[in-house]
């Protein structure tokens, strides 16, 4: 049977967070009520002029050089024509060509152990769209509040120059959108949220033969609008390319559009002709000239990024890689595991806690970090508790969730709940011979060699004490009683 | 004949221009005439000549990111052909 490989490559999106848009005055905040937030310039007016922010192409030099790439010393505008109502000049302001202001960079992965540098084209500024509303009756309804708000679009290189590599798995598509996402949310440039499309990822998916070097005709993925359905979607998106081409079919450059909630992509209703966008130079802005001194300074002024952290992590404070790769995907993260361990020292069990159950607790109730009521101090004085034998480890499960859910303190839980840890021998004692009265045949098995036997006693007097026992001193006793009864 | 009449009625196309069949022949010849004498310009060997994308010398035109009041919203939608809801609207976009 013939064997496909994929090649997948990634349009990523990305809002830059500056206070106004991109050529105008007007709040480029996300929301509003419709239309409250367009002047002449966003709207196209006649007789208007955009100016360029100086801030959205200052980010853009921060993202270019945080991602590797070499900043274009004269990079201009360019404009896209079409006519569609998402915006209403005809045409978007946007940069064509060899001139984006970054180009030539990479972002490295890590996937199963496997390292790679995912190769990067361009790194370009323009400007974001307005939101179409699909409303009842004949009619399309159009808020440009979003329209004119800088846009960052950030491009994969395929083939990959000599050194660097290229996209091949869903897994890989997605661990790039994670790591980009890491990279922009440290600089500050973008706030990384999916769900309400401040960053959109946009892949181009084919397969070609494995042994040959063209690729196949591609087909491109729109709604992602999570880590989960980046992964789903280009899952989905292979096999069903594999089915049509092991059938003998052919691939159809499309659109194709992931619903997430039947788990499937569905082709968009192609266009009637292949857009031409007539690009041309922007009249209306200047050019960009950048200073190599002035690039210089501005790479030297990055914020620690998320992979030199990482290597910090594992090398300063002693965390296993996988741990420090997870921990540094986020900067909130990151800063809560660095904080709380200056306040407890002990990284390992900072980092156990983090990866457990925090990742859980906020997965599972859809949390950011950021706005979780646990601080690091919550965590290491809890840990501190722990290492004072006051709670059991056990115990500490639940002290944790409580802090997570209400944001009160370890030791106020443990007060409030009655969690204390019994380590009182003469308070477990009647508690053992209790459960070695109720268990004569496993006492005879344990005494009779079967060790292992012993874990079940233990369990029963966990049980017993709602786990509040300190486990060490119940193996101690369980077996001084044992020997008692031999 | 630089352009066709085929090329003619795509460039319509693409400016939403609607064409009668004599307009298309009468510019179809206007922009042929048009292109000659860039033509005539293409001849010269510009090889060692930086493309221009700016006439004026002047660089890094930059405002200061800072926002300010945004028109009022009865103002937005002053010269919108049709709007509802506080929203421009167009004739239905089906996107799937």
């Amino acid at each position: 049977m013939q064997e496909y490989e994929p090649i997948i490559g990634m349009e990523v999106h990305a809002e830059l967070l500056t206070e106004s848009k991109m050529f105008c005055g007007c709040t480029a905040e996300f929301g509003g009520e419709p239309n409250t937030r367009c002047c002449p310039v966003c709207l196209g007016l006649p007789g208007s002029l955009p100016v360029i922010n100086v801030k959205a192409v200052q980010y853009v030099v921060k993202a270019a050089l945080a991602l590797n790439c070499s900043i274009t010393p004269n990079s201009i505008f360019h404009r896209k024509n079409y006519f569609y109502p998402d915006l209403p000049k005809g045409y978007q302001i946007s940069q064509y060509g060899d001139t984006p202001i970054g180009q030539h960079g990479w972002v490295q992965i890590t996937v199963n152990g496997a390292t790679k540098k995912i190769a990067i084209r361009r790194v370009h500024l323009e400007e974001d769209t307005g939101k179409l509303l699909h409303v009842e009756g004949d009619r399309s309804h159009i808020d440009y509040n979003r329209g004119g708000v800088p846009l960052m679009e950030i491009v994969t290189q395929n083939p990959p120059p000599p050194g660097l590599d290229q996209i091949q798995s869903a897994e890989e598509a997605k661990e790039y959108l994670v790591r980009l996402r890491a990279i922009l949310t440290y600089i500050g440039v973008n706030d990384g949220k999916l769900e309400e499309g401040s960053l959109r990822c946009e892949p181009n998916i084919s397969l070609r033969p494995v042994g040959q070097i063209e690729f196949g005709v591609k087909t491109e993925l729109k709604n992602l609008n999570s880590f989960r359905a980046v992964l789903r979607g280009i899952e989905y998106e292979l096999e069903r390319q594999e089915k049509v081409l092991l059938k003998g079919g052919k691939i159809v450059h499309e659109t194709r559009r992931w619903d997430d909630v039947r788990g499937a992509t569905a082709s968009m209703r192609s266009k009637e002709f292949e857009q031409e966008y007539r690009y041309f130079p922007e009249p209306d802005l200047t050019p960009l000239r950048f200073d190599a001194q002035w690039v210089e300074e501005q790479r030297k002024a990055l914020p620690e990024l998320p992979d030199q952290r990482k290597r910090r992590f594992i090398e300063e404070l002693g965390i296993p890689e996988y741990d420090a790769e997870i921990l540094t995907d986020s900067r909130p993260m990151a800063e809560f595991f660095e904080e709380a361990v200056k306040l407890s020292a002990d990284a390992k069990s900072v980092s156990n806690w983090m990866m457990g159950d925090l990742l859980r607790l906020l997965n599972a109730t859809g949390t950011e970090m950021e706005q979780s009521k646990l601080t690091p101090s919550h965590l290491t004085e809890m840990l501190n508790l722990i290492g004072k034998g006051t709670i059991s480890g056990k115990i500490a499960k639940t002290v944790f969730e409580e802090m997570f859910g209400t944001g009160r303190r370890a030791s106020e839980i443990v007060e409030k709940l009655g969690l204390t840890q019994i380590t009182d021998e003469s308070e477990l004692i009647p508690i053992i011979n209790q459960v070695l009265d109720e268990n004569p045949r496993i006492v005879q098995d344990v005494l009779g060699g079967k060790d292992k036997s012993l874990a079940f006693l233990v369990g029963q007097t966990m049980r017993y004490t709602k786990g509040r026992a300190n486990p060490p001193l119940v193996n101690r006793l369980l077996r001084e009683r044992l020997e008692s009864r031999r | 004949m630089i352009l066709s009449r085929e090329d003619v009625s795509q460039v319509a196309f693409l400016a939403r221009l609607e064409l009668t069949d004599e307009e298309k022949d009468k510019l179809t010849g206007h922009i042929n005439n048009l292109l000659q004498h860039f033509a005539k310009l293409q001849e010269l060997d510009t090889d060692a000549v930086e493309p221009t994308s700016h006439v004026i010398p002047v660089e890094n035109v930059f405002r200061e990111d800072k926002a300010r009041p945004s028109l009022p919203p009865q103002d937005v939608l002053a010269n919108a052909p049709e709007s509802q809801d506080d929203c421009f609207a167009v004739p239905r976009i089906v996107e799937t």
